[in-house]
């Protein structure tokens, strides 16, 4: 059975297809580790249950054309699933239960995946750790009181510690990139457009992507090609002709131009991720890519860009939740009180502070110094990139500046969380696709990660060199089960 | 465009004159079948929280998606209004918390709407008067809450959240309540001419906001403005703009100033009172919709839809005088209302014009009047009129029989001919009928014959009276008058 | 830049988020350091540059105007706090 656990994504599809494995056989698996493994406190909402008639179900009348038959999946709890609870990590949406699918998990459901369960992250996905969820912390299976990253912590954990083959998560500023790259897996943020955000609940509308979070580079092409599809009931979606990212995988990149970005040389950066940066740099020279230093000048301003943009429209997005139509009420003696009281023993501390401060700076008198600023600078991002794509295919980086830390050493510094996300800010406020793979540990066996940059709708590309650079890394997880 | 004549409506105090200053935000629902973000139903009427979608409740990742509908209509309203379209229009947020805003802000256009400037065109007793437009916009409409059913709470309908409603938004040109009467109505007729918002203001398709100031006359800066929000009938806001004027004056003349607030008209106590507390003093921090991307126009859409125009009032109206020769009052009558409009052009495709005005703006809007009922649900159709005014014109029966057809078309919409017909109220045209019956008048009343001889001219109308009386009505008058005169010469 | 507590109290009640004084007090501290980073933008001159409202390079996409949503009253009001079958329920507003 330990062996189920072992393989990726792409091989249990392939046994399942071949009748060497069922459905039923790998989705009990999956449970009884889930289920041993609840110190991690990964799962908000366990279906198991149901996982197992579904998986019944599907070995009695298998279907083996689709992607991903009878394969168990858990999710992250931000898409809303049909009658399972989902509670973007809040307080405010405990007792949801939605009558209604996201596109996104509707798109593997539709080719034949089975949900496990709905997996912890950050309340609203605002957070880097998985700390501000109001199921509690996350603890990451690289050690005991780590963190998983954030905001889908609980995700990143629970593939890294196998509960899950795979799973799903949303970036908004990095929160998939940067758990990726904590807990040593594989991360990718698509092109803004590329994924629907129907069903998911909303952070910053401009800068959310869902994306996938795989064990390795394959099933990471594998479940992208999956997700992304055109979805008429979201404006944002772009309608084009998507390939079969999967089949198209290709670790040739002899001859890619692949920039070096100088201003992600920040103060302070620890040696072993100047060192990784470098390894990176060299396989890919090594695979024959073409390395060019290039520059984005304005990197520095995309965190308080960022910082604007996301809580702005994360103000106006939480308006919803004000007690009168679904969730946590708690009552007033009119309307405003009960508003007041809702909303505020609804949402936990960082989700507030962010909220304050979108609507600060979206007030009357601070717009134009604030929101409108951010707005004008975001484009100042955006063509900095647009110039450096006019040179090269691809920007190579690290994922963060640091690897995973212990559980409450930054809560009680906001501005140093934020500091987290420095590398993968600015890609969302470009609408960029970015992947993060595992590349390397630092002193302390804590995983790290190397983000690859694309052009808008290029995915294909960094995954193709993002696979090439796995297979010269040969990334080994260090884990030992400690929380078994 | 303001002339001194028009502005005739003058509040008195102390020896002050004060002018008062009117500017209207109309919200016209568009006449569409599904809302604007989202594909639930928009019928009126309908029970409640039954026409709702996930996205008009605002669940936890709803999205709109604009419905190209009503995108078109507010396009066809803005030419209507000789207006720019702006090629590249921006949706945004207006967040604040209201129980029937169920997303916390309303989808609404603020710095760049699809609409600029444009113009409408007034037909007052002093003459005309050209009110500015200053935009046309698309927002959400939000929902409904209803405080007397329930003694202790307040109940929230979001059937009408979401649906479609184009806001205009005037200059600040107009300066008396009726001037306000004739503007909501001149903009209705142009939206149900278009067909773009049904007008309907018992149903809420068109509603409005009232700024008001005032000022003493001849003064150039405008006063602090009020509004009045949400007035539904064009009774109700000219009395609270009456009333509202009188308020502002008064505290002026008290020596107070006028704070910038929102005021509520209350009906039965015909006066506005402040509506929102200080503290709560709106900050709706707009910002562009991050779910939506800019809407842009192309030449091509606008042109087609400038091809399907239809005839506007002013231009119908331009037309019906140069062509028909009806004079501007007649003309405004006709062309005010669509339907009447509509009404008119039927019956004179195959009838005189000069009798279809008389008869339509006479008999027929008295009898609408009387049963007080639209044109369109008009007891007598547009045909059956015609076919009646061809009785009259082709002398089949007289003015005055057709009064009583007419009456009996009123009852039951039936074709006059077969009234005329079963009844027997032909006119007598027949001269040697006629002359049999005049023979027997003569003969009757050898008195008057004398005295008529004799000089009394006056005389003639009681034997015209008489011939008519025996004929039962029916006796062509022309006649009776060629041949009454040949034989009593 | 500074934030002072009024502004605290200020933002939290047009957020619609009630804050104690303590919970002001520490607002007030983060919310200052926070936007002393963010004032790192004032060092960029953008007069000449134009806002970015969406990375998305598209058309505004359309819907076409058919009624497709049935009566879900059930379902709108399946969540809400109040038991109420018709109707979402607040607290008594007076206007």
């Amino acid at each position: 059975m330990s062996n189920i656990l072992d393989f990726t994504l792409v091989e249990l599809v392939e046994r399942i297809k071949k009748k060497d494995l069922s459905s039923k056989e790998v989705t009990k698996t999956y449970i009884e580790r889930s289920k041993k493994s609840k110190k991690l406190n990964t799962y908000i909402t366990e279906d198991f249950e149901s996982a197992l008639k579904k998986a019944d179900n599907f070995d009695s009348k298998p279907d083996f054309d689709k992607k991903l038959p009878g394969i168990p999946i858990a999710v992250k709890d931000l898409f809303c699933t049909k009658n399972i609870r989902t509670t973007a990590g809040s307080k405010i949406l405990e007792n949801f239960v939605p009558t209604y699918e996201s596109t996104v998990t509707n798109n593997i459901w539709n080719e034949g995946a089975i949900l496990l369960g709905k997996l912890n992250c950050d309340e609203f996905a605002m957070g880097s750790s998985n700390e501000t969820s109001f199921f509690g912390n996350v603890q990451s299976p690289v050690g005991e009181k780590l963190v998983p990253g954030g905001s889908s912590g609980g995700s990143a954990s629970a593939l890294a510690a196998k509960l899950t083959p795979s799973t799903i998560g949303t970036d908004t500023g990095g929160s998939i990139r940067q758990p990726a790259s904590f807990t040593g897996i594989v991360g990718l943020k698509p092109t803004y457009g590329s994924c629907s955000r129907y069903g998911i609940v909303a952070f910053a509308s401009s800068l959310d992507q869902a994306g996938p979070m795989t064990r390795d580079v394959k099933d990471c092409a594998l479940l992208f090609s999956v997700i992304s599809s055109y979805d008429s009931k979201d404006s944002t979606s772009i309608n084009f002709k998507r390939d079969d990212y999967f089949k198209k995988l290709d670790k040739s990149i002899k001859g890619k131009k692949i920039g070096i970005p100088k201003e992600y040389r920040v103060d302070g950066m620890p040696k072993e991720i100047e060192d990784l940066w470098q390894k990176g740099i060299n396989i890919a020279k090594d695979a024959g890519a073409e390395i060019v230093d290039v520059s984005l000048p304005n990197t520095n301003y995309a965190l308080p860009t960022y910082y604007i943009v996301a809580p702005a429209e994360a103000s106006s997005n939480l308006a919803r939740y004000d007690g009168v139509k679904y969730g946590f009420r708690s009552e007033g003696k009119n309307l405003i009180d009960m508003y007041e009281k809702t909303r505020s023993e609804g949402f936990g501390n960082e989700v507030k502070r962010r909220i304050m401060i979108g609507t600060y700076v979206l007030s009357s008198g601070y717009y134009d110094a604030y929101y409108l600023k951010a707005q004008k600078v975001r484009r100042l991002i955006k063509n900095d990139f647009d110039e450096v794509y006019k040179k090269v295919d691809a920007i190579l980086t690290p994922s963060t500046p640091s690897s995973a830390f212990k559980i409450g050493e930054k809560t009680n510094d906001p501005l140093s969380m934020y500091l987290n996300d420095i590398f993968t800010v600015p890609i969302n406020l470009a609408g960029l696709p970015a992947i993060s793979i595992p590349a390397g540990h630092d002193q302390k066996g804590y995983p790290l990660g190397l983000q690859i940059i694309g052009k808008a709708f290029d995915e294909q590309n960094i995954l193709n060199i993002a696979y090439s650079l796995e297979q010269e890394i040969k990334f080994k997880n260090k884990m030992n089960d400690w929380w078994l | 465009m303001m002339s001194k004549k028009h502005s005739d409506y003058i509040i008195k105090r102390n020896q002050n004159n004060y002018e008062v200053v009117i500017g209207l935000e109309v919200h016209a629902q568009i006449s569409s079948q599904s809302k604007l973000f989202s594909s639930s139903a928009t019928k009126f009427g309908a029970e409640p929280n039954t026409q709702v979608s996930l996205v008009d409740a605002a669940f936890p990742g709803m999205l709109p998606v604009i419905n190209e509908f009503c995108i078109k209509q507010a396009v066809k309203t803005g030419l209507g209004l000789k207006a720019k379209i702006n090629k590249r229009s921006i949706f945004d947020r207006k967040n604040y918390f209201y129980a029937d805003l169920p997303q916390g802000y309303q989808i609404s256009q603020y710095k760049d709407p699809i609409v600029g400037e444009g113009s409408v065109i007034l037909d007052l007793p002093l003459g005309e008067k050209t009110i500015g437009i200053e935009r046309l916009h698309l927002e959400q409409d939000a929902g409904k809450s209803i405080h007397d059913i329930d003694p202790k709470n307040t109940l929230v309908d979001l059937n009408r959240s979401g649906v479609a409603l184009m806001e205009i938004v005037s200059k600040p040109d107009l300066r008396s309540p009726d001037e306000v009467n004739a503007y909501i109505k001149k903009l209705r007729s142009i939206m149900r001419y278009l067909g773009t918002c049904d007008g309907n203001m018992q149903e809420g398709s068109l509603r409005a906001d009232v700024n008001v100031s005032v000022r003493k006359k001849d003064e150039k800066e405008f006063g602090t403005r009020c509004e009045i929000k949400n007035v539904n009938s064009i009774k109700f806001m000219q009395m609270a703009i009456e009333h509202e004027a009188n308020r502002q004056v008064d505290v002026i003349e008290e020596g107070g100033s006028i704070d910038q607030e929102t005021r509520l008209f209350d009906t039965k106590k015909n006066e506005t009172r402040s509506m929102r507390s200080k503290e709560d003093a709106h900050d709706y921090r707009y910002f562009p919709d991050p779910d939506l991307l800019p809407l842009e126009i192309n030449d091509a859409l606008i042109n087609e839809i400038k091809k399907n125009m239809p005839e506007l009032p002013d231009e119908k109206k331009k037309r019906f005088i140069d062509k028909f020769n009806l004079s501007a009052y007649e003309a405004n009558i006709l062309v005010s209302d669509i339907e009447t409009s509509k009404y008119f052009e039927e019956v004179i495709k195959s009838s005189d014009v000069k009798l279809s005005t008389n008869w339509i703006t006479g008999e027929l809007f008295a009898l609408l009047n009387d049963k007080n009922l639209e044109i369109s649900k008009s007891p007598i159709s547009a045909k059956n009129l015609s076919k009646l005014i061809n009785l009259i014109k082709d002398g089949t029966i007289s003015g005055k029989i057709a009064k009583s057809v007419f009456e009996i078309m009123a009852e039951a919409d039936k074709n006059p001919i077969d009234i005329v017909e079963e009844k027997g109220l032909k006119q007598l045209s027949d001269p040697k009928e006629l002359e049999v019956l005049i023979d027997k008048v003569i003969n009757d009343n050898p008195d008057k014959v004398k005295e008529y001889v004799s000089g009394k001219d006056k005389l003639f109308g009681f034997f015209v009276g008489q011939v008519m009386k025996v004929s039962g009505g029916k006796a062509n008058p022309q006649l009776i008058n060629d041949i009454l005169k040949k034989k009593l010469k | 830049m500074t934030i002072d507590l009024k502004t605290v109290k200020k933002i939290s009640k047009l957020a619609r988020i009630s804050v104690d004084d303590e919970k002001a007090k520490k607002l007030e501290s983060d919310l200052n350091s926070i936007f002393k980073f963010i004032e790192k933008l004032n060092q960029l001159d953008t007069s000449k540059t134009e806002p970015l409202t969406s990375v998305v390079d598209a058309n505004l996409q359309l819907r076409k105007d058919e009624v497709k949503s049935q009566n879900i009253r059930d379902q709108i009001l399946k969540n809400s706090p109040d038991e109420n079958k018709d109707f979402f329920v607040v607290p008594k507003v007076v206007e």
